[in-house]
């Protein structure tokens, strides 16, 4: 297949947020090939884990969806039933927290096998030699063992690397990762992306990448969606986002990170706080409250996602600020 | 209920059957010797409803007027009732009926209740709505009123008051269960399935159901020692167990004009036998839901 895997047009989802009907995410757009990694950047209430569970079909109940995702050429927004899981197949999801998303009262074998078993009709003794298997590509040589102990046995680690396992079994052609590291320690954390990147090569699995980590992002990513208030920001290679940002958030998402060569004498953070996608104005740049280089345009329209350089941007003065943004001046 | 280990942790590899009746034992330990000893009383009861007709010394429908209303003696342990009959043979023979209808009442309304209960769970919105004021609906008919409305229908009988009482008790096991699985339907591996691809059905049945086992467990104890009891006073209404087929709702109607002519052993000791069948069922009911609640906070 030639066209692109995974096409996210124009997506905008709303939500009933105490009451009151508001948009999570504003016209958001991309694109992955298969085999192709991309990262999903952002803080808190930026909405990458929304776009993550819109493309998983698991939004909540009562949100309105508006613009398509298409998986394969085909809108995934109208599946029901058989279909619906048909496609899911396609499309594993692995979460923040494993502890909390594997049904605590059951075996990990339980666990792993159930979707082999269950959809896809393999016997269970070749169901659980897959697992096996599979564990031991995770890096879990004890695989045998493993598959007979309970979840509330295992390290956080270990666990993450069960989901990531038991998420490939079904031979996924798109995996969603939502802050998969983010609960572990930073040396396992080191192993699991290393088990994430080496999956993608062996199995041309197509990763989309959620995190709130930039350099994360970049360490395994083709590509980097940075997201802020809903929208997407900036889209670039993820080798040229540290370097060369295109965006001011994205250089001050950058430069919020502590350097680990030299002391900080104060951290750096981004000034004012982040909004949440439905406080953003709907006809100014929504980063502007916070942003060193805001001017009055930056308050006269909503800037549109423009190309530039083989990146896009949406940044009123993206041209003018090129070369500029790696060092934000202190405000 | 992402907190709730599983209540005791197998030692190691392959003691999947071991662990599982070590599990049930120390649930039963947990509810205490109160617990243990009402265990113990519906064990005998079962095993009485089980071998009764077996162990019973007489035919228990064989009369004898001129020992009606007997006082005990050496062979006749309980005395006779207003016909002459055996009163233990009778007990222990009526011991069947007793126990069966309660089960299959517990059985028909959890079954149903349960099913009602995760349907409105799963589906939300508008099936729940129907559901949940369907069951509203129900809860304003007694089940005595049921069960002389399914007497009507269907004839008098175990059969009709036990369909009648089933219905009666389902909106019970459907509300409080109702509630157990919303909660369990939003845990997050729930999702976590669902992405995964795996059928409603399929979460319900292997997940959501097992997952809710404590409660619906100790529902089924409570509901039963009620089940008795409703059964009981059915019966003496003349709608359930028919006489002269042993049963002691049967026995204490039957019997009820030896309490004011001063013979009110036969009567008596059936209304001993459900008041202790139903305690103990209570009492370990009662303990076992505390455990579930415990584990399922």
């Amino acid at each position: 297949m030639n066209g692109p895997l995974l096409e996210v047009d124009g997506l905008t989802v709303l939500l009933d947020v105490e009451g009151a009907r508001r948009a999570v995410l504003r016209d958001v757009s991309f694109t992955m090939r298969p085999g192709e990694a991309v990262g999903l950047v952002g803080e808190s209430g930026s909405g990458k884990s929304m776009t993550a569970r819109a493309i998983g079909r698991l939004l909540p109940r009562g949100a309105e969806v508006d613009g398509a995702i298409r998986f394969g050429g085909s809108d995934i927004g109208s599946l029901s039933g058989a279909a619906l899981r048909r496609y899911r197949g396609q499309v594993a999801m692995i979460f923040q927290d494993p502890r909390a998303h594997i049904n605590p009262v059951r075996r990990i074998g339980d666990f792993m096998t159930e979707a082999l078993r269950t959809n896809l009709g393999v016997p269970a003794d070749q169901a659980r030699r897959r697992a096996a298997d599979m564990l031991a590509q995770v890096g879990i040589e004890d695989g045998a063992q493993r598959l007979r102990q309970y979840p509330h046995q295992m390290s956080g680690g270990i666990l993450q690397r069960i989901m990531i396992a038991a998420a490939l079994l079904t031979e996924p052609r798109l995996l969603l990762a939502d802050e998969p590291t983010t609960a572990l320690d930073v040396t396992t954390q080191a192993e699991v992306m290393a088990i994430l990147d080496g999956l993608r090569r062996d199995f041309g699995l197509a990763i989309l990448f959620i995190t709130h980590d930039l350099e994360l992002a970049a360490a395994i990513c083709d590509r980097t969606v940075v997201m802020y208030a809903g929208q997407i920001a900036e889209v670039r290679a993820s080798s040229l986002l540290h370097e060369d940002p295109l965006h001011p958030y994205t250089a001050a998402l950058a430069a919020a990170r502590p350097d680990i060569t030299q002391t900080a004498h104060r951290l750096r953070a981004i000034p004012g706080r982040p909004l949440s996608a439905f406080e953003a104005p709907s006809a100014e740049c929504a980063f502007a409250p916070r942003c060193p280089h805001v001017r009055d345009i930056c308050l006269q329209a909503l800037p549109e996602l423009a190309e530039l350089d083989g990146g896009l941007s949406r940044c009123a003065r993206a041209h003018e600020l090129r070369g500029q943004l790696q060092e934000v001046p202190r405000a | 209920m992402s907190t709730a280990a599983p209540l005791t942790v197998p030692r190691g590899p392959g003691a999947a059957r071991r662990g599982r009746v070590q599990g049930a034992l120390g649930l039963l330990r947990a509810t205490g010797p109160v617990g243990i000893v009402s265990a113990i009383i519906i064990a005998v009861a079962i095993l009485i409803a089980v071998f009764g007709t077996f162990i019973a010394p007489y035919d228990p429908n064989l009369p004898n007027l001129s020992l009606a209303w007997g006082s005990p003696s050496g062979g006749h342990l309980l005395g006779y009732d207003f016909q002459g009959r055996d009163v233990l043979s009778r007990l222990l023979v009526g011991a069947r009926t007793a126990l069966l209808g309660p089960l299959a009442v517990v059985a028909g309304s959890m079954a149903a209740g349960v099913l009602l209960a995760v349907t409105a769970a799963w589906r939300r919105g508008a099936s729940d709505a129907v559901i949940s004021s369907g069951l509203d609906i129900l809860f304003a008919f007694p089940g005595i009123l049921l069960a002389v409305l399914a007497a009507a229908v269907f004839g008098a009988g175990l059969t009709a008051a036990a369909i009648a009482l089933a219905v009666a008790y389902m909106p019970y096991v459907a509300r409080v269960l109702r509630g157990a699985a919303l909660k369990e339907r939003s845990q997050p591996y729930v999702a976590a399935l669902e992405v995964q691809g795996a059928s409603a059905v399929s979460i319900c049945f292997r997940h959501l159901i097992p997952n809710m086992m404590p409660l619906i467990v100790a529902q089924a104890t409570i509901l039963f020692g009620y089940a008795m009891v409703d059964l009981a006073a059915i019966s003496f209404l003349g709608l359930g167990v028919q006489p002269p087929e042993p049963n002691w709702g049967v026995m204490i109607s039957e019997n009820q004009v030896g309490l004011a002519q001063g013979y009110p052993l036969p009567a008596l000791i059936a209304c001993a036998c459900i008041v202790v069948v139903v305690i103990a069922v209570n009492v370990l009911g009662e303990r076992l839901f505390e455990q579930a609640q415990r584990a399922y906070r």
